[in-house]
């Protein structure tokens, strides 16, 4: 369970944002979460209304956009969506590979602002 | 505080404070041509065993010393250190996992030149190490004979993060109907052309070809660093 201390960093990095752009109030943070984060995204959510707790960011909202697993298969030469976390292989050939794209992750995107 | 809410930009990684220490970490690695080498696994999977025989097997002809991450306790840093080589506990309190910054301080003071392989033993915990980086070159897995073939499975996210799975405990495989083509193929369904060594630390099976492996890819590492 460390989506607490992860929970924690959004706050702080959304903090900060706000703080640079003239203590602006944060409405809601857009975060980008890839499936191979090893984050679970309801222990998030409710990581975040903890963290946010006496902080300017209190009752702002998290926005999660999940990010699947995108690897590349060799044989087609294309990135493809992985059908499951549990068989990393294309899933039009089902060439296995260990090549990821995406699902790893985890980054604040935006910020909506209120000024 | 009027007006319409907007959307501002941003793009930033929430562990890019982790990432960054994990980043110079690794660079002193390099620069020091130590190969630095994490552990993760269940708890009670025997990495603490494993570790133990791998110091021991290795100090004849290197120099080596481990780095043993836990909630509480000095327990494991005391069996390690059995085997005589400098050995420093990391005690995480409440938190399930290392971060790079533990590993940094644990660090301090310490001459890496001084070493060929530094071992990272993480927090036993098969969820929360996958999103930490260390700044190690090699990330093994460990799975045991007696948890089961399907765990990496289960566990798919950290099966994935890791360059090497260690089957352990393989002298009880036989006690426990192990079925280790299964867990062959589980492991490989996660990380497609995973290098996967079986080892018993207790009887020593196993652990010559995981020690030649580890010497080849530290000959491998000082070569390369000695080029740039």
């Amino acid at each position: 369970m460390h989506e607490l201390s992860i929970a924690m960093s959004i706050v702080e990095m959304a903090q900060e944002e706000a703080e640079s752009r003239g203590h602006v109030r944060v409405q809601a943070v857009h975060l980008r979460l890839g499936l191979l984060t090893g984050v679970v995204k309801e222990a998030l959510l409710s990581s975040y209304e903890m963290a946010c707790h006496a902080t300017p960011l209190a009752g702002s909202q998290l926005l999660i956009e999940e990010v699947p697993v995108e690897v590349y298969c060799p044989k087609c030469e294309a990135p493809r969506q992985v059908s499951s976390i549990q068989w990393f292989c294309c899933p039009e050939c089902a060439t296995p590979t260990p090549t990821v794209l995406h699902g790893r992750e985890l980054e604040v995107v935006a910020l909506e602002i209120k000024e | 505080m009027s007006g319409e809410p907007r959307l501002v930009e941003v793009r930033k990684n929430v562990l890019k404070q982790n990432d960054v220490i994990a980043r110079a970490l690794r660079e002193r690695f390099r620069e020091a041509g130590v190969l630095a080498v994490s552990l993760v696994s269940s708890p009670g999977s025997g990495k603490t065993a494993f570790l133990e025989k791998t110091l021991t097997v290795l100090q004849p002809r290197y120099r080596v010393a481990a780095l043993v991450g836990d909630l509480a306790t000095e327990n494991d840093a005391a069996r390690l250190a059995r085997s005589h080589a400098p050995v420093k506990q990391i005690i995480t309190g409440t938190v399930c996992h290392l971060e790079a910054a533990m590993v940094q301080n644990a660090l301090e003071g310490w001459e890496l030149s001084n070493l060929d392989f530094l071992f990272i033993e993480n927090v036993g915990n098969l969820v929360c190490p996958s999103s930490y980086d260390l700044g190690e070159d090699l990330r093994f897995v460990l799975l045991s004979v007696t948890e089961g073939e399907d765990k990496p499975l289960k566990y798919p996210t950290i099966f994935n993060s890791a360059d090497v799975a260690v089957i352990t405990k393989a002298d009880l495989a036989g006690a426990v109907e192990f079925d280790e083509a299964a867990a062959m193929r589980n492991i490989r369904a996660v990380r497609p052309g995973m290098e996967i060594f079986k080892v018993s630390a207790k009887t020593g099976a196993g652990m010559s070809e995981y020690l030649e492996f580890l010497g080849h890819r530290r000959a491998a590492s000082r070569s390369v660093a000695a080029a740039s």
